[in-house]
């Protein structure tokens, strides 16, 4: 795959974007490259901005400065409404479902069906019935075993939560699917299930930006590596050309990489703490 | 769950039934029922089509002030300024009306106008400063008690046209008279729950009141849906004001001044939690019809008024446990 991709165009790219928060920058200049039908996870330590980076790439904030690219055509989001019209889905890091409401519901927030003809048109009634097959349908599509669609979003487990946002993305997505630390809060199990939900999504066609920290994911089921460092990629790079614990030495600053690929010591005690030298 | 079937055969839709018994408006249902046998069993008037009449006047107008208030508190907000938005809107149809300077529709359309635009108001100090519900409607509270009270010279206004009392005119249905100013309340309650319980808006006022950011992220416009449900309850204060008119046949400066609390009393009851996202206008409207229950028998039985406030008080005292409680188990 990445003997054709790395030649592909990307499918979302971006370029020297940033963003203040008074004092602080959580991006500083970041670039972004996501070819077709690879998942790209994105890795960083806390605050590096990662999350800030996708919010910028789905439209949750408005950039004070830098390009965004779909499909090559230059694209400027005024809110997350407007991403979606693009085709861009996201699972938030805190997963952006109404702890209420009923996973249907949830599923179909923002966009409800109507019901045909005047009904829908002049009286704006919902059409329940249609919404709750087609999530019942997409649902059981990614092999999400669920007891009744009716259910409120609070009453499921940790796992279920974060299943339904992810069906939620991949029913709807038609470009990019983004999630954010997907299995942070996961069982060993249920991140099973998540990575698996992830392989299918790729399997489909659509690209996938995952957001993580666990490196063992990250090496199973990346195509290529995106690290990211004081608010900017400090890396672009693929799992099989170095070790977790190069990648964490990369992560923390105590590795950087050369142009053409190897690896520098960029802080010679780091790296001798973290067990690594230069190639 | 076999292979053969469909993998989502199972997830059927809920039966009328059930839905019913597991409905959040159970409880209140529950309550105003056991009240209504209670009552029934004390007192020999408490049973009749005239009775249950008076009851519904008795709760009309804090009824309909009770569905702005449960818009609002689904948002995760709170209106104390509704009764004084009322009132206020009611001295500005009666006085516009009885000095003859504007038509009587005009000016109760510029006193639903009046209300609404203070809704607007408090909307827009919510979502566009942004500042605590409680604090924007505590000063729009005090900022209209005291223009009710500046603009009626403390008078009561009276000879009013008949525009503005018709809705407290009756007609006869079997034995008993029933108000036009109930049917506009219960219209009311229907349409309402009817805009959230089968409209996206419904949906998206629900959102909103779980989690601004998530509705947010789910391109929800929250800007604008805040402000719209604060200016929407604020016009349903100004048809609270004229039929608070229509009951009294006066424009009352004094009126609508424990409304506020009376409201949010009626949506608790209701099963409306008042951390928002979770409520209905049905279960508002049981929780006005208990407090009238209540009032109404204790009333027919020969208890004081304040023994009514009393127990009112500890009725949503016990609704918020019970509510709690239910909740914590869901967790
Ligand atoms: N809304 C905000 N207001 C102010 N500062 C913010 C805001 N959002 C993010 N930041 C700051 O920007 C920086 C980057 O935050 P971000 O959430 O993007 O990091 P992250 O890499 O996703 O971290 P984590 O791994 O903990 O999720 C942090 O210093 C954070 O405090
Ligand atoms: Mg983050």
């Amino acid at each position: 795959m990445s003997e054709t991709s790395t030649k592909a165009a990307p499918v979302l790219q971006a370029r020297g974007l940033v963003k203040r928060y008074g004092q602080v920058t959580a991006i500083d200049g970041a670039d972004f490259d996501l070819l077709p039908g690879e998942v790209l996870a994105v890795i960083g330590d806390n605050g590096a901005g990662k999350t800030s980076l996708i919010k910028a790439l789905t439209g949750a904030l408005v950039p004070d400065r830098g390009e965004i690219r779909l499909n090559g055509e230059p694209v400027r989001f005024s809110g997350p409404q407007s991403a979606r019209q693009y085709g861009i889905e996201t699972v938030y890091q805190d997963l952006a479902v109404a702890p209420s409401m009923d996973i249907a519901s949830n599923m179909f927030l923002g966009r409800e069906l109507r019901r045909p003809g005047p009904l829908g048109s002049v009286l704006r009634l919902l059409d329940k019935k249609r919404m709750r097959e087609q999530a019942a349908a997409h649902m059981a599509d990614l092999g999400i075993g669920l007891r009744s669609l009716t259910q409120a979003v609070e009453t499921l487990s940790g796992g279920q939560r974060q299943a339904v946002a992810v069906a939620r993305s991949v029913a709807w997505a038609r470009s990019v699917i983004v999630m954010d630390e997907p299995t942070a809060a996961l069982g060993v199990k249920e991140s099973g299930q998540v990575l698996d939900l992830i392989r299918r999504v790729r399997d489909k066609g659509l690209p996938v930006v995952l957001i993580s920290h666990n490196m063992p994911h990250v090496f199973e089921i990346a195509d290529r590596i995106h690290v990211h460092r004081l608010g900017r990629r400090a890396a672009l790079i693929r799992p099989q050309d170095h070790s977790m614990a190069e990648v964490v030495a990369i992560m923390t600053g105590a590795l950087s990489v050369s142009e053409g690929g190897g690896t520098v010591v960029a802080d010679t005690e780091a790296a001798k703490a973290a067990g690594v030298t230069a190639d | 769950m076999t292979a053969t079937t469909p993998a989502y055969a199972h997830l059927k839709d809920p039966t009328t039934v059930r839905r019913l018994l597991t409905a959040p408006t159970l409880g209140p249902l529950v309550a105003l029922i056991l009240a209504c046998v209670f009552f029934s069993l004390s007192s020999e008037q408490f049973l009749s089509g005239g009775n249950f009449s008076l009851i519904v006047q008795q709760v009309m107008v804090v009824g309909t002030l009770a569905i702005g208030q449960t818009l609002i508190i689904l948002t995760a907000g709170i209106d104390l300024s509704c009764g004084a938005v009322m009132a206020f809107g009611s001295i500005v149809m009666a006085k516009l009306a009885a000095e003859g300077s504007v038509p009587p529709l005009l000016a109760i359309t510029l006193g639903l106008l009046v209300c609404a635009g203070f809704g607007l108001l408090n909307g827009l100090l919510v979502k566009g400063v942004p500042l605590p519900p409680f604090i924007v409607t505590l000063g729009m509270l005090n900022v209209a008690f005291a223009l009710t009270h500046i603009y009626s010279e403390e008078q009561t206004i009276s000879r009013l046209p008949s525009e503005l009392t018709v809705l407290g005119d009756t007609f006869p249905l079997g034995n008993t008279d029933i108000t036009y100013g109930s049917l506009v309340t219960i219209a009311l309650f229907l349409l309402f729950a009817y805009a959230l319980g089968a409209t996206g808006w419904g949906r998206h006022v629900y959102a909103l009141g779980n989690s601004p950011e998530s509705a947010r992220l789910n391109g929800i416009g929250t800007t604008r849906l805040t402000i719209g449900v604060y200016a929407l309850a604020g016009l349903v204060y100004g048809i609270a004001a004229l039929l608070l008119i229509s009951r009294t046949g006066v424009g009352d400066p004094q009126a609508g001044q424990t409304d506020n609390l009376d409201s949010i009393t009626a949506v608790v009851l209701g099963g409306t939690s008042l951390f928002g996202g979770r409520g209905t206008v049905l279960g508002t409207l049981l929780g006005v019809l208990i407090v009238g229950v209540f009032r109404n028998g204790l009333q027919l039985m020969g208890v004081a008024s304040v023994y009514q406030t009393l127990i009112t008080g500890i009725l949503v005292i016990l609704a918020v446990t019970v509510d709690q409680m239910s909740r914590r188990k869901v967790r």
